[in-house]
């Protein structure tokens, strides 16, 4: 080799080294390539639409935004300041100002910091004229909820910061960022926030930004979030909540046309305003700790209770549609009691052994006509199981024993037997209609939550039918939801439903019906009054009713927890409702007062002595 | 016949100047790039890097007149006084050099700096090819190496002692002028393998190599006894002794590296040889400079839109890591097109070294071929992690007045004595 070569093949053989070298980092994928927006170069920033607004019916702002102003510092950008000024504006003293001055240097000198969070309005109005002078600071607004109307905290939710399982759920979301955990605030979650606009800054090796990514090309602008109007009334809401003051429990109100929740009451309820801002947590956690009047349970769609004599309109109607009693049917009622095989069941109907139909067993509630009804139902068929599916299918048309499939954030499902469900209580079919006699007056097994008890009403105003009841009339831009518009047929035919009805008429009508004293002059309300067993203290106060008779407006039930009987508590406020709905005032301001300050609260503390004392046994 | 007399660019060699201006431009625009900032968007502004660095582009044009007018004889003539003047002057720095970042490199005249070192690879370059030249010179004798060791010794020392290792690694490179000239093959075996067990030694750690190196010894002896018996017999000793040497070495690397090497010298082997990782710290620089250049892809990020550059994730972008610029602005084309540049204008140098009739013009050449090949695989042979982290800049490219200078002197100077090659010296 000529020594002049070495040179030459170290000068080739180095650019082919080199060539390779480059071929792998730049061509071939390797570990070093990043990918063009997640480099560590270029942050992205998010910019936050302002959410959707909420109205009610009529309307009226129930949720909107508010400002709040945080004061951000970036340390190495401050420039000497006349510190007192400074301090005054903001309301805090010299050695605030060094601490959280240093703080925020200690955080980053380069990244801007929050120096002072959430500062009022007017704060802000002075300091912003002033802002100039005190280089290195500066403001940034946030959006926060702000509620108007003290009403319906449980529908209208609230929105809180985004939890790392959320964040796996739904990529969509960011550590710091806010999204709705109740209510309508969860379920409409993705119309009201609207989508958060994207921006690409290139920053350098220290983190500080130096301008946008490739002037903004990949930026996307925000969409901000829709409005909603619910079919709230809101008047009506906070006229439910006064009524239910110091006693638990919910009222569900329904417009029967459409469907529409007029009204959603859960008591005992809370200012919407404690999930706000700096203090949500705080607040939060007290409610959540409640654990003895759990104000953040909607009573109204989660609280299942053994439905009492309302059911007993459907024991009707489904006896009526089996063919196995007609309107004119009668039984005796002899000594309050119902005989079946060598048991007894109680009855309150006091009619004295005189023969009763359909009518009068309605108004009286009468135990044992419906427990009759109910036995000659089930044993219509060769065996239980069957008659027993038969009628479980009639109950379930109206909406009970399932999620009603709204549109709203919880609800339970209730329950309402069928055959197998006995079976495997009782195998080898080895159990007739007597077993169960009490799921006949809404005792036994049956569970419904109040919203299923109303959705009942409504098929029954209706005549044969209801539709979903949801809590969003329209929203901005965007059908509603064709499910909500679509009527549900029951398995009863309509003709059976007048004479059931004219029962429920008598209720408030006749001299002897149930709620004779909730009678309104005027409207012709249809109603029945429920009392449920509560093994574990005073019995539950049930109504469910609808007016007027014919094109009803408002069907509605209502539940108050430990309210000893039907007539006693919920069928006056359900006749106040509907009175205050149907023609915007009541006329009895007694039975009003009477509901505004009667109070349940000894026999909730009774019932929590009680437990107290079967734990120190 | 037009001669010198009338034109000094007359037999110039115009490929070698265009190479050099490809460079030159393609540089600067890379060195804009790196220090440009939002606010300064105007070419000429001269409180930037970019537009200082158009000053010393500019002021090289009167530097390449003036050697262009001395005679090529003057060149040959002066060399020794030149490279006195050069060693003095790297000696005067220890009374009057400024300290930048721990090394006593510069000559500060206001705000404007010197680096002698930058020229003093010229005027030993100068030099050598003066003593090579020399008809009584014979490389085969010890005597004469050791003159051009010492030659190459005093400027080496000197910058050593700055303390400025990485550019006192660029004399290594006149071993390959001195091997051109005559030097026996051995020095460069004997370099090559002392490279490859002091990588083995630091890689497997000592003792693994020793007994690796003891294994190795073992069959070489059994080939011998077997099949080379006679052999064996006249060359025992000398078998023997380089295995010993051998085993000294690695002995000595690993009391070196542990005990004379500082940490940071270590860890730039260890994150070499994968024996560390660490992309925060001691390895921020490599990592960024190859996550820099594999960020441009094939075709790159486009002209002032490399993110990472325009960020400034690189340390030292405009100076030892320039290259990482071409990588992501440009990709994998412009990175070839580079390195293609640079080793055709490589390969020009030794074409044009090798067609001088004079001796001196030849080693002269040569020895420039050797320096900037030097600078070039270990610049880029670093941005691209192939070898440690020595800071030394990429001819043409990197930022510096005084670099720029020193490289462009050392191809001028190249050019003048080329220019001459049709006469009689």
């Amino acid at each position: 080799m000529k020594r002049s070569g070495l040179l030459t093949f170290l000068i080739i053989f180095t650019a082919l080294i080199f060539i390779g070298r480059l071929f792998y980092l730049q061509v071939l994928n390797n570990s070093y390539a990043v990918p063009a927006l997640n480099s560590s170069a270029v942050k992205t920033t998010y910019d936050y639409p302002a959410r959707g607004y909420v109205y009610d019916r009529n309307g009226t702002l129930l949720v909107a935004n508010q400002l709040s102003y945080d004061i951000m510092v970036i340390p190495r950008e401050v420039k000497p300041l006349d510190t007192l000024e400074f301090c005054s504006l903001l309301k805090i003293t010299k050695e605030d100002f060094i601490r959280k001055l240093d703080k925020a240097t200690h955080y980053s000198t380069r990244i801007p910091s929050p120096f002072l969070i959430e500062l009022s309005k007017n704060d802000y109005a002075y300091l912003q004229e002033k802002m100039h002078k005190f280089k290195g600071f500066f403001i940034i607004k946030r959006s926060l909820r702000e509620y108007p109307i003290n009403a319906a905290p449980n529908v209208l939710g609230y929105i809180s910061e985004v939890n790392e399982s959320m964040i796996k759920k739904n990529p969509y979301y960011q550590l710091g960022e806010l999204i709705g955990t109740a209510g309508i605030e969860k379920t409409y979650e993705d119309i009201l926030r609207g989508t958060k606009g994207v921006k690409y800054i290139q920053r350098d090796r220290f983190n500080k930004e130096i301008g946008s990514y490739k002037n903004g090309i990949y930026d996307t602008l925000p969409v901000p979030g829709k409005d909603i109007t619910l079919t709230l009334d809101s008047k009506l809401q906070q006229y439910g909540e006064a009524l239910m003051v110091n006693k638990r429990g919910g009222i569900v109100a329904i417009e029967p046309s459409s469907g529409e929740i007029l009204a959603l009451v859960s008591t005992p309820t809370f200012d919407p305003n404690l999930m706000v801002g700096r203090e949500r947590s705080k607040n939060f956690t007290k409610l959540y700790l409640d654990t003895i009047s759990n104000p953040l349970l909607d009573r109204g769609l989660q609280g299942e209770y053994p439905p009492g004599s309302p059911f007993k309109v459907i024991t009707a109607l489904a006896a009526l549609q089996e063919n196995v009693i007609t309107p004119s049917t009668t039984i005796r009622c002899i000594n309050n009691k119902y005989h079946y095989g060598n048991r007894t069941m109680d009855c309150h109907c006091n009619t004295f052994g005189s023969p009763i139909e359909l009518n009068k067993a309605i108004y009286r509630s009468c135990n044992s006509y419906f427990a009759n009804a109910y036995k000659k139902a089930i044993e219509k068929y060769p065996t239980s199981t069957e008659g027993m599916d038969v009628w479980s299918n009639h109950v379930k048309s109206f909406g009970l024993g399932n999620y009603l499939n709204n549109d709203l954030s919880v609800g339970q499902k209730g329950l309402v037997p069928d055959g197998n469900f006995y079976n495997k209580w009782y195998p080898n079919n080895r159990w007739t209609a007597t077993y169960n006699i009490s799921n006949a007056i809404g005792q036994g097994e049956i569970l419904t939550t109040p919203i299923q008890l109303a959705n009942m009403t409504v098929a029954v105003a209706n005549r044969g039918f209801y539709f979903i009841p949801h809590i969003v009339k329209t929203i901005k831009d965007k059908e509603l939801n064709s499910k909500f518009t679509t009527p549900i047929n029951t398995t009863i035919n309509k003709e059976h439903f007048e004479p059931v009805i004219e029962g429920l008429f008598n209720v408030f009508e006749n001299p002897r019906g149930t709620a004779r004293g909730s009678k309104v002059s005027g409207i012709e309300i249809c109603g029945k009054t429920g009392t449920a067993e509560n093994p574990h203290g005073q019995d539950h106060s049930i109504f469910i009713a609808f007016a007027p008779k014919d094109n009803p407006k408002i069907a509605i039930a209502v539940f108050v927890e430990n309210g000893y009987w039907g007539s006693r508590w919920a069928g006056p406020i359900a006749s106040l409702m509907i009175e205050k709905y149907l023609n915007g005032a009541t006329t009895r301001p007694w039975v009003e007062q009477n509901m505004f300050n009667g109070s349940l609260q000894h026999e909730y503390e009774k019932e929590l002595l009680q437990e107290t004392i079967d734990i120190e046994k | 016949m037009r001669s010198r007399k009338t034109n000094i660019f007359y037999g110039i060699d115009w490929v070698l100047i265009l190479f050099y201006f490809m460079l030159v431009l393609f540089g600067w625009i890379n060195i804009y790039s790196a220090t440009i900032t939002e606010e300064q968007f105007d070419i000429i502004n001269f409180s930037t890097e970019y537009g200082k660095q158009l000053i010393w582009i500019g002021l090289s044009f009167p530097i390449i007149l003036l050697i262009l007018l001395f005679d090529a004889k003057f060149y040959e003539k002066y060399a020794s006084l030149i490279y006195l003047i050069c060693l003095i002057s790297l000696a005067g720095l220890f009374i009057f050099g400024k300290n930048i970042n721990g090394a006593t490199s510069w000559y500060n005249f206001g705000s404007f700096g010197l680096q002698p070192s930058e020229f003093a690879k010229a005027a030993t370059a100068l030099a050598i090819a003066k003593l090579v030249s020399d008809k009584q010179f014979n490389l085969k004798k010890i005597n004469t190496q050791l003159q051009a060791f010492l030659i190459l010794f005093f400027p080496a020392i000197l910058i050593t002692l700055q303390p400025d290792p990485g550019s006192a690694l660029v004399y290594t490179a006149f071993i390959f002028v001195l091997y051109r000239e005559g030097l026996p093959f051995y020095y460069i075996t004997v370099g090559f393998i002392t490279l490859i067990l002091f990588v083995i030694t630091l890689y497997f750690g000592f003792s693994y190599t020793l007994l690796g190196s003891f294994l190795l010894f073992v069959i070489i002896l059994f080939y011998f006894i077997f099949y080379r018996k006679r052999a064996l017999k006249k060359g025992w000793v000398k078998i023997l002794g380089i295995y010993f040497v051998a085993a000294f070495f690695i002995f000595s690397v690993d009391l070196v590296f542990n005990h004379v090497f500082e940490q940071r010298h270590r860890d730039r082997f260890n994150i070499l040889l994968g024996k560390t990782t660490d992309i925060k710290n001691i390895g921020y620089n490599t990592n960024q400079s190859v996550t820099t250049i594999a960020s441009g892809g094939l075709t790159g990020r486009g002209f002032l839109e490399g993110e990472r550059t325009q960020g400034n994730f690189v340390p030292e972008q405009q100076t030892d890591y320039i290259f990482t610029i071409v990588g992501e602005e440009w990709g994998f084309l412009g990175t070839t097109i580079v390195i293609l540049i640079f080793t055709l204008f490589l390969l020009r140098i030794i074409q044009i070294a090798e067609r001088q009739k004079s001796k001196f013009s030849r080693v002269y050449g040569y020895s420039i071929a050797a320096i900037f090949f030097t600078h070039y695989t270990i610049n880029i042979g670093m941005v691209l992690g192939l070898l440690p982290t020595i800071g030394i800049p990429l001819p043409f490219f990197s930022y510096g007045g005084s670099a720029l200078w020193g490289f462009t002197i050392l191809l001028f100077l190249l050019v003048r004595l080329d220019a001459n090659r049709s006469y009689e010296w």
